[in-house]
């Protein structure tokens, strides 16, 4: 399993999470279920990890695929530096998040799934993994080479005028082949 | 559209009839408990949430019985044989069998989150009855006694929270935890939800040791699904009770029941569990599927010949006693100097004709790298470590010879089926099979780089050479295109492009460089062939595969005299 990114797993299961704690948590302020206030604490927990969540990070090895619109995201969780880069920061921060979500029936499952991402996202810090944002890559020209500056100052050395001329009288010599066949349709 | 349909007709109507069936079961379930008489008091104290829990569970039992069926590759190996005199669009649908499967897992997962929504409501509500929030009715439902009889232990009250004693806002928790069905559902959907996220395109194609450990755990999924029920928690009025006690009379006579004759205690019971009924049979053919994987495990494989290709490609050459397989067929296979538990799939390379059965094996991540590793430090002559072989399996690829016209396509190290139909068809000559149907192959072999030629232009040099020898020229059109050119090549190819052979391969057909003109190549083909079926076989990325089906869809004609194409597609 040497070569996994745990990140990305965990990232899955977080996204997860979020929308079961969302549900959970419209479910429980719908139904006016008892302990209600925990179940609006979960819909606000639910969207803010679902925002938090749903820019996939870019893999440290092979090509990685955006979630669609994933771009406004990115650039918002980007902003926030270490905090998000970090994913010590993002397994404690779920841990904390997915708590209030134990005290009532319907966020439990939310809460428990959570849990599970934080100690994927754990597993992930422990390996080294931090979250890169996928950003487009910027067009770069290529630097014009110094040589280019410098033109050279004589011309390049050429045998005497009698030479170059072409003989009139010795027109198989100075015939050559096209390597290339040069006739217009083929 | 009228394209799609030609080719896809058969899908249309299995997704249909699995549709239909779907929502007829909910329908159905939905009025036995939204209109059963039994019921009458179970919905007094939950309303419509009982009906809408129940529906999906009826789903549920029947999706979570097909979901195995479609991984049961030896029984569908065996349904394909049976059809073998049948038509070729039976066969075509058993190639879809990953993609049922992950239809019938969205619905039940779909399903999974209508039965908890309605369920949370149900416990809540149950919860207030007990408490005392409703009406008098429920209340004294609620309070009925367990009567339970001596001589069957059957429970006889309606709501089934029992506890009143500790802070009502963690009663439902209490009773989901500590009741066979809550806690079982818990665990279940637990599982459910990491089968899920670890089955993502993202984590399955990048890192399937996670898929394929974390799916196992559908094990834990069957096993509490099975016992999910057995608590007769959904309770109903019994038959005995329902002619002394008539719901509707007495449901405003509370504080007379058990006073009047009319109003005896009303009487309950719990439905017994069903799934079972619906799942013993495919978990018992995946048992079955499993023992056979064990068994072919176990038996003897020898290693005949190891050779390392360029482009860190292996070739292995093995012997197993009885083993039999057809073009194009795929084999899994286990190394456990490796890993324990870890099957891969692997096209055969060899043609049935051979006495051995041979596999090319392209590093592609942690399993054959390190299988490339053992192999090449192995010293000359020896015996590689102890290989587990499973299969074979059909493909799609076993069709081609029943197509007049075939039409084969390789990107890659996709190219392996069709290096077991090319051999078989060398062989096949050679015996003058008059089961070959096939008049006419077009093959197009993308690649990206040239060393990856190396092993297959072998196979294709001494194909040329019998195709000249017999006058068969016209049967092998094959168009190799290097996708991956640069300016380099050109030079090259340039100054040597007058040599009889190609400078890239030594091949006599000339490489062509860049991607292929599909619209070009259909439109060949439809010339040359003016009435025939073509079959379009491809083993290559999905992108390539949308556009070739569209292709076919394009070019096919609907009226029967002319040519049609038939998407095949085979991919792991």
């Amino acid at each position: 399993m040497g070569k996994i990114e745990w990140a990305m797993w965990a990232n899955e299961q977080a996204l997860a999470s979020g929308l079961i704690l969302l549900t959970g948590g419209i479910v429980g302020v719908a139904g006016q279920f008892r302990g209600w206030e925990f179940a609006a604490y979960s819909v606000a927990a639910g969207v803010f990890v679902c925002l938090l969540e749903y820019p996939r990070g870019k893999r440290a090895k092979g090509t990685s695929v955006e979630r669609t619109g994933q771009y406004c995201f990115t650039v918002c969780v980007k902003a926030f530096g270490p905090l998000t880069r970090n994913y010590y920061v993002r397994a404690f921060l779920h841990a904390a998040i997915c708590v209030p979500g134990g005290f009532m029936l319907a966020t439990v499952l939310g809460c428990v799934c959570l849990g599970i991402a934080s100690l994927i996202y754990l597993a992930a810090a422990i390996r080294g993994e931090h979250w890169e944002p996928i950003l487009p890559r910027k067009e770069v020209r290529k630097p014009v080479a110094e040589s280019i500056k410098n033109p050279p100052q004589n011309p390049p050395p050429r045998p005497p005028p009698e030479m170059r001329r072409k003989q009139a009288k010795d027109l198989e010599s100075a015939a050559y082949d096209n390597p290339v066949s040069v006739t217009a349709d083929e | 559209m009228g394209n799609w349909f030609v080719n896809n007709w058969f899908s249309a109507i299995i997704i249909s009839v699995w549709m239909g069936l779907n929502i007829f079961l909910f329908v159905w379930f939905y009025f036995v408990y939204e209109h059963g008489e039994e019921f009458y008091y179970t919905r007094h104290l939950l309303g419509s949430a009982l009906s809408w829990a129940r529906a999906p569970a009826a789903v549920l039992n029947f999706n979570c019985m097909l979901i195995l069926l479609p991984v049961c590759r030896n029984l569908l190996s065996l349904l394909r044989g049976s059809f073998v005199r049948c038509s070729r669009t039976m066969r075509k649908q058993l190639d879809k069998n990953l993609t049922f499967h992950k239809l019938v897992a969205y619905m039940i997962a779909l399903m999974t989150a209508v039965h908890m929504i309605a369920h949370l409501l149900n416990v809540e509500w149950l919860n207030n009855s007990r408490q005392g929030v409703y009406d008098n009715l429920s209340t004294a439902l609620s309070n009925l006694e367990d009567d339970t009889d001596d001589s069957d232990h059957r429970t006889t009250y309606l709501n089934p929270i029992r506890k009143n004693d500790i802070d009502p806002q963690q009663i439902p928790t209490y009773f989901v935890f500590t009741s066979i069905a809550g806690l079982t559902g818990v665990i279940i959907t637990l599982a459910l939800i990491l089968i899920i996220t670890s089955s993502m395109e993202v984590i399955r194609r990048n890192y399937f040791e996670v898929f394929w450990y974390t799916h196992h755990l559908f094990i834990i999924f069957f096993a509490g699904l099975v016992i999910h029920g057995i608590g007769y928690i959904v309770r109903r009025q019994n038959k005995e009770s329902y002619k002394e006690h008539n719901p509707l009379f007495c449901q405003n006579r509370t504080e007379d029941w058990g006073k009047i004759p009319e109003c005896p205690i009303p009487q309950f019971e719990g439905g017994p569990a069903q799934t079972w009924w619906y799942v013993i049979g495919p978990m018992v053919i995946y048992l079955c599927e499993r023992l056979l994987r064990f068994i072919r495990y176990m038996q003897n494989v020898q290693y005949r010949k190891i050779v390392m290709r360029p482009s860190k490609v292996l070739e292995l050459q093995l012997v197993k006693k009885g083993f039999k397989m057809d073009v194009g067929q795929y084999v899994f296979l286990n190394c456990p100097a490796i890993s324990q538990l870890e099957w891969h799939p692997f096209t055969m390379t060899s043609a049935p004709e051979e006495d051995f059965f041979s596999v090319h094996i392209r590093s592609a991540g942690d399993w054959t790298d390190k299988l490339i590793d053992i192999m090449q430090k192995l010293p000359e002559g020896a015996q590689g470590p102890k290989m587990g072989v499973d299969g074979p399996f059909g493909t799609a690829s076993e069709d081609v010879f029943d197509y007049e016209v075939s039409m084969l396509v390789g990107a890659g190290i996709g190219v392996t089926p069709f290096a077991s139909i090319l051999k078989s068809i060398w062989y096949k000559f050679k015996d003058n099979d008059p089961n070959l149907k096939t008049r006419k192959i077009y093959f197009y072999w993308l690649c990206r780089e040239t060393h990856a030629f190396e092993w297959f232009a072998d196979l294709l040099k001494a194909q040329e050479k019998e195709m000249e020898e017999r006058g068969m020229g016209d049967f092998l059109t094959y168009k190799l295109f290097l996708t991956g050119w640069d300016q380099s090549h050109v030079n090259y190819v340039m100054v040597n492009v007058d040599q009889e052979t190609d400078v890239v391969t030594g091949l006599k057909q000339k490489t062509h460089y860049g991607r292929p003109n599909w619209d070009k190549e259909f439109e060949q083909v439809r010339k040359e062939n003016p009435t025939s079926v073509v079959g379009m076989f491809l083993c290559g990325p999905e992108a390539l595969g949308k556009v070739l089906e569209k292709k076919c869809g394009k070019y096919s004609d609907v009226d029967p005299r002319k040519t049609k194409f038939y998407f095949n597609k085979e991919n792991f």
